[in-house]
């Protein structure tokens, strides 16, 4: 079984700061990790490998640095790890980089199931591992948090508000992983650790694969990021219990007109 | 001359600091508390190779060297001192005198399983009345045919009870003093091979030092290691290397305790401004830093030395007296910035400090140290 893992690296924390004048990442002095949730995804797939046999390749399309991201996997257990790497590539949003991801795939042929994070923790769209299947033409599964196979079927746990749904897909599938229990990421080992460290990353630039130029980077990316910020925390509210309505009632009038809300 | 780590090292350092702090670290000072020894996690490091770091690939080892193995040593012993001397035993104390005396045989059926981490090792030499003078020990041998029958019993045998795989030593000639001892591989379950009581300790509590009891127990000859008569050489030189690995758990003890007293002293506010802005504090503070950078110094040295088969034994003496005093300095320093809740049991560093005092004793005396080191230069 072929198996894909897309990975991001992001920076080391949940809240980062933005740069205000291009509304982007300062990605500056802030230590760099894998995507949480794209180990759970990577540990799903070394899972799905102990189970039916195969190989698991990591990829991740950034800049030379993601090599350590990609190096990182290596050590955990993957088998090979490609880096997708090139200035043209550069200002991608989740269309570019899907678009420029299912390249790499269909470059690397033979897939059977094609693994993400559900969302990458700095960016938070969850949408390049579903628009990574429409560009490969192929069934997709998001929030899964069990994925069995049989023949050319999986069989997948998706998570949602009120429980889980239980999907069958044919393979080759996108699908994306949660945080879960059942893919807990494990620890890299010494010798995985070794391995990751003599291994030679190969770099696709945009000259290896198979793209319209027009497609790629800040060409390519139709989303224009007005302002990136945190939503300001809900305040708790005030109930008012009287022991009429009409008292209820009358005071948060008198509160209303108090905060010239009326 | 070059003080950077490898990409290797470097990459090892993260490894385990990462296992340490989010598998050791959460449970370090309840083990503590209750000197709880936990198999389970010797086997993880297991698991993850970190037993056959040092060790060629075709005896189950990682192939790295003795720097990565001190680090992995550090790293683990920063957050849990009772489970670096656990992990230090089992590689330099039990591994390496299979790995240099052994036969091929002794090594594929013993140092394999200790390597892959598939089987803990101990290494039993102290007894109540051969401690530093270990050739007065009362431990015998006789062979009996295609096998030594042993009697005695050993003292404070750090992984004692749990260990499947034991190196231990017994007088095959009593009157030949020290050419008369000799080394044998004991497997755990091996009738006549029990345990007594289990030692309760001032610190290193969540590791486990038992005594081991010889009842006429017979071992087969093919496990005795090396040459009958040359045990007091490979006591010497596995503890030349022991050191290395205690040296190592006392700079990550020392490590522990700097970090924590930095960082209690940027927040704990007095008379209006944190303790670190005063002299008092900050000078302690880089004395603490500068102990602490050459102990570590100390320590690669040596375990350099014994990854290039360059001598350590000097090295390796001056590496483990060194850092362990330096360890027992630092570890009190910050349990005095700490103050009153330094004292507590509420906070870490009470138990660096207790853990801390154990590395100026074990594996020999800083006194012994002292004797290595003297004896070294003075011949």
């Amino acid at each position: 079984m072929e198996i894909v893992v897309c990975v991001k690296q992001v920076p080391d924390t949940t809240e980062v700061k933005i740069d205000p004048a291009t509304n982007t990442l300062i990605r500056q002095g802030v230590p760099s990790i894998v995507n949480p949730f794209d180990k759970n995804a990577l540990e799903a797939a070394l899972q799905l490998k102990e189970a039916y046999g195969g190989k698991v390749t990591v990829l991740s399309m950034g800049p030379p640095q993601a090599k350590d991201a990609l190096k990182e996997c290596l050590a955990m257990g993957a088998d090979a790890a490609i880096l997708i790497s090139d200035r043209a590539f550069g200002g991608s949003d989740t269309l570019a980089t899907s678009y420029t991801l299912a390249s790499a795939i269909r470059k690397l042929g033979n897939c059977d199931i094609i693994l993400f994070g559900k969302q990458a923790i700095d960016g938070d769209t969850a949408q390049v591992g579903p628009e990574t299947a429409e560009h490969l033409g192929v069934a997709q599964v998001t929030y899964a948090s069990r994925i069995e196979v049989s023949g050319d079927v999986a069989r997948i746990e998706r998570e949602s508000e009120e429980g889980y749904e239980i999907i069958e897909v044919k393979l080759p599938a996108v699908v994306t992983v949660i945080k879960t229990l059942n893919y807990e990421p494990r620890y890299p080992s010494v010798k995985g650790t070794m391995k990751a460290n003599r291994a030679e990353i190969p770099v696709w630039t945009a000259a290896d694969l198979t793209v319209e130029e027009g497609r790629l980077g800040l060409k390519g990316s139709p989303t224009q990021v007005r302002n990136i910020f945190t939503p300001p925390r809900r305040v708790q509210g005030v109930i008012i219990a009287r022991d009429t309505a009409r008292e209820a009632v009358a005071e948060l009038l008198q509160k209303l007109t108090e905060a010239k809300i009326v | 001359m070059n003080f950077v780590m490898t990409p290797e090292q470097e990459s090892i350092r993260k490894m385990v600091r990462e296992f340490a702090e989010k598998s050791l670290a959460p449970t370090a000072a309840e083990r503590d508390e209750k000197e709880l020894f936990s198999r389970e996690i010797m086997d993880q490091i297991g698991e993850l190779g970190i037993f056959g770091l040092p060790y060629p690939e075709e005896y189950g080892g990682a192939g790295s060297d003795f720097v990565s193995y001190a680090i992995a040593v550090e790293e683990i012993s920063r957050v849990c001192a009772s489970t670096g001397i656990g992990l230090s035993v089992h590689v330099s104390l039990c591994a390496w005198p299979i790995f240099k005396y052994g036969t091929e045989e002794q090594k594929q059926k013993y140092l394999r399983p200790l390597a892959e981490g598939t089987q803990l090792g101990a290494f039993g030499l102290t007894e109540p009345n051969a401690g530093t003078d270990a050739a007065a020990g009362s431990t015998i041998a006789v062979k009996d045919g295609d096998s030594y029958v042993i009697n005695g019993s050993k003292v404070f045998n750090t992984n004692g009870g749990e260990a499947e795989i034991e190196v231990i030593f017994a007088a095959t000639d009593k009157a030949a003093g020290l050419k008369g001892l000799s080394a044998f591989i004991v497997e755990k379950g091996t009738p006549g091979f029990t345990y007594g009581k289990k030692e309760i300790k001032m610190g290193i509590r969540a590791s486990v030092q038992r005594e081991l009891i010889f009842e006429n127990c017979r071992v087969p000859a093919a496990n005795l290691l090396g040459k009958e008569g040359e045990g007091f050489k490979i006591a010497m030189t596995t503890l030349d290397g022991g050191r290395i690995g205690v040296a190592a758990q006392a700079v990550g003890i020392a490590q522990a305790a700097l970090d924590a007293a930095v960082k209690y002293s940027k927040e704990r506010v007095q008379f209006g401004k944190p303790i670190a802005a005063n002299q008092a504090i900050s000078f302690m503070l880089a004395d603490m830093a500068t102990k602490l950078d050459a102990a570590r110094l100390l320590t690669y040295r040596a375990a350099y030395n014994k990854s290039n088969h360059l001598s350590y034994s000097k090295e390796a003496a001056m590496a483990k007296m060194f850092a362990s005093d330096a360890a027992m300095s630092i570890t009190t320093d910050a349990v005095q910035i700490f103050g009153g809740y330094g004292y507590s049991r509420e906070y870490p560093v009470e138990r660096l400090m207790r853990d801390a005092k154990i590395t100026q004793i074990y594996e020999g005396t800083n006194q012994a140290m002292r004797m290595v080191v003297s004896g070294s230069i003075l011949r």
